[in-house]
């Protein structure tokens, strides 16, 4: 097969492009712990409620400016909702869906998680800037869909 | 009498060996034309609707509102447009090439023909009455009125109808013709009716054995992340079909058009087989920000992901070499000069060159998306709404409206028109202006954080949602163009089935360079090529399918929340 050397530069210029996708990526993931949210447990959907840590939604202090937000989301809110927490806090956000797949997304931020029933999701994001974060859903979860949202705000 | 004309003129073609007209399968062809851009017409006023809606213009009644709108709007355009368009397209391609469809071939076309019709029917009904705004991903546990389902297995068994058609037609083929290659329009219908056959296995088993049970109440609950992941590796693998579709004109018809020769044989037919064997394992980049996968299978997914983007690079580099050999050969000059000689007024060369320069940052937005880190910023926002219009609605449809312009006058016996030409270029125009603004809209402020999927709302007019305004108009503004653009192509393409004058139109198929090399007949053995598409399949979705059916939570019910 002949290929001319335009193309054969191209094409390493190509398979090179993907390569340094893939390096940076893996960097990113396992060296610097920016990988995408992939919690590994699970929970029964119909029993969030009586379940810990989903029998006690709310946000917890769990060391020197770090949080824990244990978090139910349901057609069509967030349960805790209007969160506060100082500037600078590092937040973990702990979540599970009680009933259809939602989205976990705070606009300006990279938060973005999918929460799917049956499975419990996690999240951290130090929150540097002080200000009102709208957080939404952003999967489509039914006709109030576009209603679901709150803030955290940082102080 | 109008059939006996149809004959009498196929006769005449048949014995001049010029066209490979068939009327009985021409009509085939334009049945399925016809439903497509019935589809256009219709999914785009839907889209218009959602356009305006999300810009604040338009309130939608409560009787039809933006949740069925967009439910109707994916599956005409997602479904109906494109499935209808590749079969009718490559059924005439098939016709054309391979001397004539066989009459058992013909048959299993228009059986699934009748029941793609009919399942959507089915699927449609439970939308309007507003029992089935589930989307086209129909995420479980979300459920649906059963006939919804129902009418989707119709459609999967309708194109697999269609799909035995092809392998019988080529197999037929080559029997007769041994030693010899599939001609290359054909061998891109082969790879695109092997990936919808195998696509089309996961979201059958979905819904065959895991929602229509739950739905009916046959069993309590369902695993909500194997349904997705089931769903996923069909849903991207239907975006590389048309992709795979459009691509193929890019490559035999394209250089046909502005007098040109075709790429290597053997580089295309890699391209083809290539895309074939990694595309099902691309679906997994739609779940990069799930639950219940670990960052391991993540990372390797983004290998199997950004892989496919390799034979795209490929095609790339191979369509811009043919159109530069082309014009110098008709005397361009210079390192620019060339682009003059480009038949820039034939909106058949038009229409697809701009789908092909549109798949250049659709292509990156693509690579950057199935990166874990980037995906992570832009997922389900109005972003991934964006690239598919430029993927879809750019790349892939223009070229198919770019097709309609030479397909459906030579289906119908017709000619395209100087004025015709001249309407097509100007959609063409309206089209890339209406899809820039739109697109562009999108990207934007999905970047900026606005959800997909969401009908008018400015979250109790926080800040946030208030600066996604502006973008959101000129959304509205590009689906405004996109809406004349629609009932232009519409018009353009029922006036030449219909009212065109009569007279032969050539199916435009580009001769190899004189100097080809040989392409070695190991690219014939589908066989191997399916054995390693499965193997590759395997080693992407073993894993993470075991992990989600052995550790399964307990599953959920249905849920009806709209």
């Amino acid at each position: 097969m002949k290929m001319h050397l335009d193309e054969k530069i191209w094409l390493t210029i190509s398979f090179g492009i993907i390569m340094g996708f893939m390096l940076i990526t893996g960097y990113q993931a396992f060296a610097l712990e920016m990988g995408p949210p992939s919690n590994m447990e699970t929970i029964d959907p119909q029993k969030v409620d009586e379940t810990a840590p989903f029998d006690n939604p709310g946000v917890k202090e769990v060391g020197e400016n770090e949080y824990e937000v244990v978090m139910t989301l349901q057609a069509f809110g967030f349960t805790p909702n209007n969160i506060e927490i100082p500037a600078g806090a590092k937040v973990t956000f702990i979540m599970t869906s009680k009933d259809v797949v939602h989205g976990f997304e705070v606009a300006g931020t990279n938060i973005n998680a999918m929460v799917m029933p049956g499975h419990i999701q996690k999240i951290t994001q130090t929150f540097d800037k002080p200000g009102s974060y709208l957080v939404i859903c952003n999967e489509y979860c039914g006709a109030g869909h576009q209603v679901m949202s709150t803030t955290i705000t940082v102080k | 009498m109008k059939m006996e004309a149809d004959l009498k003129i196929g006769f005449k073609d048949k014995a001049n060996k010029m066209l490979g007209y068939h009327p009985e399968d021409a009509k085939l062809s334009k049945s399925y034309i016809a439903v497509a851009f019935i589809a256009l017409l219709v999914g785009g006023f839907l889209g218009l609707l959602q356009g305006l809606n999300r810009a604040g213009l338009l309130e939608l009644p409560s009787w039809f509102n933006y949740y069925q709108v967009l439910t109707a709007h994916g599956l005409l355009l997602i479904l109906v447009l494109t499935a209808f368009f590749t079969i009718g397209y490559f059924y005439a391609a098939l016709s054309h090439n391979l001397g004539g469809l066989l009459p058992k071939v013909r048959k299993l076309a228009w059986i699934g023909f009748f029941i793609k019709l009919a399942g959507f029917v089915l699927a449609v009904i439970p939308i309007l009455m507003n029992e089935a705004s589930v989307m086209y991903t129909f995420y479980p546990p979300m459920a649906a009125h059963p006939v919804f389902y129902i009418g989707l297995a119709l459609i999967v068994v309708g194109v697999w109808s269609c799909c035995i058609g092809a392998f019988i037609q080529v197999a037929n083929w080559r029997k007769n013709h041994k030693g010899q290659h599939v001609p290359i329009l054909s061998y891109f219908a082969t790879g695109v009716f092997v990936l919808l056959f195998f696509a089309l296995m996961f979201v059958a088993v979905e819904v065959l054995f895991m929602i229509i049970p739950w739905v009916f109440g046959w069993v309590d609950t369902i695993n909500v992340m194997v349904a997705r992941t089931l769903f996923w590796a069909f849903g991207h693998t239907l975006v590389n079909i048309w992709y795979l579709t459009a691509v193929s004109a890019w490559y035999v018809v394209v250089p046909k058009v502005i007098g040109g020769k075709r790429w290597s044989d053997l580089l295309t037919r890699v391209v083809i087989i290539a895309l074939v064997i990694m595309n099902i394992t691309g679906g997994f980049h739609h779940q990069i920000i799930d639950p219940g996968i670990n960052e391991v299978v993540k990372f390797m997914h983004v290998f199997m992901s950004l892989a496919i983007g390799f034979p795209s690079l490929m095609t790339a580099f191979a369509l811009f070499a043919v159109f530069e050999r082309t014009a110098r050969r008709k005397g361009g000059k210079g390192l620019i000069g060339w682009w003059k000689k480009m038949p820039w007024g034939d909106v058949r060369f038009l229409a697809p060159f701009i789908a092909m320069v549109a798949f250049i940052p659709a292509g990156a937005g693509g690579i950057a998306q199935s990166t874990n880190q980037l995906d992570q910023v832009v997922h389900n926002t109005m972003w991934i709404v964006g690239h598919f219009h430029l993927t879809l609605g750019m790349s892939v449809v223009m070229t198919f409206f770019g097709i309609s312009y030479w397909l459906v006058p030579f289906i119908s016996n017709r000619v395209l028109t100087p004025q015709i030409n001249r309407l097509g270029v100007i959609q063409t125009w309206i089209w890339t202006a209406g899809m820039i603004c739109m697109s562009g809209a999108m990207h934007y402020v999905g970047l900026l954080g606005s959800p997909r999927r969401t009908s008018y709302t400015t979250y109790g007019d926080h800040a946030t949602a208030l600066g996604w305004d502006p973008y959101l108009m000129l959304l509205a503004v590009g689906g405004t163009l996109l809406i004349v653009g629609v009932i232009l192509q519409v018009y353009a393409v029922f006036n030449m089935m219909f009212f065109a004058p009569k007279g032969d139109t050539e199916f435009p198929i580009a001769e190899e360079e004189d100097n080809a090399t040989k392409t070695p007949y190991i690219t014939e053995r589908w066989g191997l090529w399916i054995v390693i598409m499965l193997i590759v399949v395997a080693m992407a979705y073993v894993i993470p399918l075991t992990e989600f059916i052995v550790n399964a939570p307990p599953g959920s019910p249905p849920f009806k929340t709209w």
